[in-house]
């Protein structure tokens, strides 16, 4: 017994000695980085969580009518709107979504290639055909396609808090999309003494900080029916709620099937429990 | 007294019951995902229809549409198609079909170009009742689409169908 | 395993099966009858935990194999085409990428077991050497199956990895464009990963095979560390003991398991790994898995190309000779207060290579990581081998009997 309490102790005073010189690391790392982007409450957070649908449709309508002018998100498909866990519009209403793009098709019976309307089974057509036309219509820049932005962005809260990220009840899995309303909302002026060059912005949470996307959202700009706030920070929030639905559209089955998976194991490991002692109780160990 | 050493092995058992019934359960809960993964995803789901603009096709034509990877006839009948079709005594066929059972309207039969004997794809305007002609075995359809011949047990399956509009209609 | 068999078939199909391969016999004697130390602990499931994780890894491995492309225009997509439409996709993707962090958490903790109990310590050492074997080979398994993805730290994790064979004199160019097939990661390298990918795991079961040979030729180890003396009262028969305890420990560890893969699945990965690969853009940080960090961080902390190559390497086959660095007589840590605290400080300097693995090689991190690598060597070449000869050992127990408290048998039977 008295090899255990030792042990532990050791391990305690491992643990101590790690977390100083962690912080002590953290410290000296933390002056040449970037700012953490602040957190944001997110009703698809947390083990319970589930996105909210009246957001995602106002996120497709400020994507739709701001980023889609660059950004592709092609992975995303019109029958995606109408399933359960998105923004979940009615089949027919997916349907009007979809036939109101041009979807390019060929070749036809001529060999053309022609353009249609979209049907449910069409992705979301993307605003250049390639990089290169992208690149030249764009000054050089090359927007990212947005399917998965929402899960290619992040940030680490750096020891120990990274841990805790992981934790039930703690668990912060929101790196993503907290960093995208962060830099959509990140655009101040360049402080003295940094140039910035023609079509250059200074953005505090781009990496370098500079960046070729200008500031996108402006309060107004974009018309909500539903009494919600026409703000840029409400912008931000509603499409990276959007980008976080666009590039994990099973979040909600995901955590619906975890809660029963992971309370149906509790009730297996006590009965397991139980019978192991059972088994054991004539067993002197 | 002998209440309670009944009573104990009695729990026991349920115990284990319990605990093997619930291993089972989490075993054959976890088997599924790795068996239904295997039909039909979500975008091939979402192809299972195809439509099709017929004002294009003229009379006495064949036209091959590929739906759910199979082709399906869409053949624009004549007159004498029509009447060879409708005119058969049902007693003669090996599936007995009505012709009126199998179109929607008359000059116009859509099938599953997948001959039923083992699935090759039959030729038109070819055979004795100058439906179809399979090639594989010999299986000879007429312009309904019936089997009329050949090792073939039963007529070209009529997929659904709808007829959008005169010129337009909807496979799957 | 070896000896005569006390397995008796009860049904005629089993007495006509047993005389023409005796397989239900074998099943008995390895699996229901082979005797197993009574007092051994819960860190003794991890063996029946990582056999588990090896046949998951696996089944659900075959399972994606059905819907991945590894064709490097179609690698990014068949990914998300596997998230998005397959049916349970998502889920199968998930417990895969999470399924590794979890084998390699049950080996690290399988591995620090043996450590301090001394489970390789005569006549164990094959036994151990094995399981290095199975260590390495999972290694390969993971880095290989990482570049699959073919997002940005896929595409550079295999880079980098494979350019570590440039630093062999005069032959490491050929033999890492011979690893290519190219002169640069490409659509060559991406196939045969996955070739090797799909491979791998069945040398593991090959070799886990050899492995638990081993184990039930010598016998479990335990706490104690003093071998069986009398089989009637220091054993109980591995079914139902054993499998129930292990069923125990799996239950829990599949909790968290399927914790990490239902409600942080990206936790363990890199979200520039959701990038699609691009050679003409490396990360500003590239990372390892944190499975391999702490490897990584040896390998930065050096300053010469060949000899942090050397390193590396070294750092893992050393842990092969612990049989032989290892002289102290006495087996389990339990009776070794000095070497305990020296465990610790060992467990504490393998731990701090992973947290500096992640860091960026500059500053202070990069002293750190000199410190804990001379460490990490020291311990291995020094410290174990004088341990040995200067330690103050506690008394072991006669037997595990007596270390339980049980009146020793008059005749102790060497363990047969």
């Amino acid at each position: 017994m008295k090899s255990v309490v030792d042990s532990w102790k050791s391990i305690v005073m491992a643990a101590a000695l790690a977390g100083a010189a962690g912080a002590a690391l953290a410290e000296e790392g933390g002056a040449h980085s970037q700012p953490k982007p602040p957190r944001q409450e997110w009703s698809f957070a947390g083990a319970f969580g589930h996105y909210d649908n009246a957001q995602l449709r106002r996120g497709y309508k400020v994507y739709k009518e701001v980023c889609s002018s660059c950004h592709s998100i092609s992975r995303l498909a019109f029958r995606n709107f109408a399933e359960k866990g998105g923004p979940e519009i009615s089949e027919a209403e997916a349907k009007a979504l979809a036939e109101s793009y041009k979807i390019k098709d060929g070749p036809n019976d001529a060999g053309d290639y022609f353009e249609r309307p979209g049907r449910l089974s069409d992705r979301v057509p993307p605003p250049f055909p390639n990089e290169q036309a992208a690149r030249a219509a764009l000054n050089g820049a090359y927007p990212p396609d947005m399917s998965v932005l929402a899960k290619a962005r992040g940030y680490s809260r750096g020891f120990p808090l990274f841990l805790a990220d992981a934790l039930p009840g703690f668990s912060y899995q929101e790196h993503g999309v907290d960093y995208i309303v962060a830099l959509l909302t990140g655009y101040v002026d360049a402080p003295q003494g940094v140039e910035l060059a023609p079509g250059q912005y200074y953005n505090l949470y781009m990496p370098g900080r500079r960046t070729g996307m200008p500031p996108p959202l402006s309060d107004g700009a974009v018309t909500y029916d539903d009494g919600t706030p026409q703000t840029a920070a409400q912008y931000a929030k509603d499409v990276s709620a959007f980008l976080m639905w666009a590039a994990e559209p099973h979040l909600e089955e995901r955590k619906s099937i975890g809660l029963k998976v992971v309370g149906f194991l509790i009730v297996l490991s006590f009965l397991v429990y139980f019978t192991k002692r059972k088994i054991w109780a004539n067993v002197h160990h | 007294m002998s209440n309670a050493t009944k009573a104990e092995p009695n729990r026991r058992d349920i115990l284990f019951l319990a605990t093997g019934a619930a291993a089972t359960v989490a075993a054959g809960a976890a088997v599924w995902p790795l068996i239904a993964q295997m039909n039909p995803d979500a975008s091939t789901l979402a192809l299972a229809s195809t439509e099709l603009d017929i004002s294009a096709i003229p009379e006495g034509q064949i036209v091959t549409v590929k739906w759910r990877g199979k082709p399906v006839f869409v053949r624009h009948r004549t007159k004498q198609e029509i009447e060879a079709a409708q005119n058969v005594p049902l007693a003669e066929l090996p599936d007995p079909q009505a012709d009126s059972a199998r179109v929607k309207k008359p000059e116009w039969l859509v099938v599953v170009g997948v001959c039923t004997h083992l699935g090759c794809i039959p030729t038109g305007h070819e055979g004795e009742f100058h439906g179809w002609f399979c090639p594989c075995h010999g299986s000879t359809y007429d312009t309904s689409g019936r089997i009329r011949s050949g090792p073939a047990p039963s007529n070209l399956e009529v997929p659904d169908y709808a007829f959008l509009s005169d010129t337009k209609i909807k496979i799957g | 395993m070896t000896g005569h068999s006390t397995y008796t078939p009860k049904s005629g199909f089993a007495r006509w099966l047993e005389r023409r391969l005796p397989i239900l016999g074998f099943i008995h004697e390895s699996f229901v009858a082979y005797p197993v130390p009574k007092n051994l602990n819960y860190l003794w499931t991890f063996g029946a935990i990582l056999s588990f994780m090896l046949v998951a890894q696996i089944v659900t491995g075959i399972v994606l194999a059905m819907h991945y492309t590894p064709e490097t225009t179609l690698a990014f997509d068949s990914i998300e085409h596997i998230m998005r439409d397959v049916n349970w996709g998502w889920a199968l993707r998930y417990a895969h990428a999470n399924g590794a962090s979890m084998f390699f958490l049950a080996v690290y903790i399988h591995i620090f077991r043996g450590m301090y109990y001394g489970s390789y310590k005569e006549p164990r050492e094959v036994l151990w050497i094995l399981g290095v074997v199975i260590f390495m080979l999972m290694m390969a398994t993971g880095f290989l199956g990482y570049v699959l993805p073919w997002g940005q730290m896929s595409f550079w994790a295999a880079t980098v990895i494979t350019n570590l064979f440039t630093a062999i004199p005069y032959v490491g160019n050929s033999i890492t464009t011979w690893l290519l097939g190219g002169y640069s990661v490409d659509n060559a390298t991406l196939n045969r990963f996955f070739a090797l990918h799909y491979l791998l795991p069945f040398v593991i079961v090959a070799i886990v095979g050899l492995h638990v040979w081993a184990l039930h030729v010598t016998g479990q180890n335990n706490p104690t560390g003093v071998e069986v003396k009398d089989i009637e009262k220091e054993t109980v028969p591995f079914t139902p003991y054993a499998t129930l305890k292990d069923a125990v420990g799996l239950v829990v560890f599949v909790g968290l398991f399927a914790w990490l893969t239902f409600f942080v699945p990206n936790y363990t990965g890199h979200p520039d790994n959701y990038i699609e690969a691009n050679p003409l853009v490396t990360p500003p940080h590239i990372v390892p898995e944190w499975y391999f960090l702490p490897f990584y961080a040896i390998l930065r902390a050096i300053p010469n190309k060949l000899i942090g190559v050397i390193a590396l390497f070294a750092s893992i086959l050393i842990v092969a000779a612990l049989p032989w660095l290892d002289t102290s007589k006495v087996r389990s840590g339990v009776y070794r207060p000095a070497f305990k605290k020296f465990y610790w400080v060992f467990v504490f300097v393998a731990v701090g290579l992973g947290y500096l693995g992640a860091q960026p090689a500059e500053g202070v991190y990069l002293i750190a990581a000199r410190i804990l690598m001379a460490y990490y060597f020291l311990h291995f070449l020094v410290v174990l081998p004088l341990l040995g000869k200067y330690e103050q050992t506690l008394p072991e127990p006669r037997s595990i009997a007596a270390s339980l408290g049980e009146a020793a048998t008059p005749e102790e039977k060497p363990h047969a």
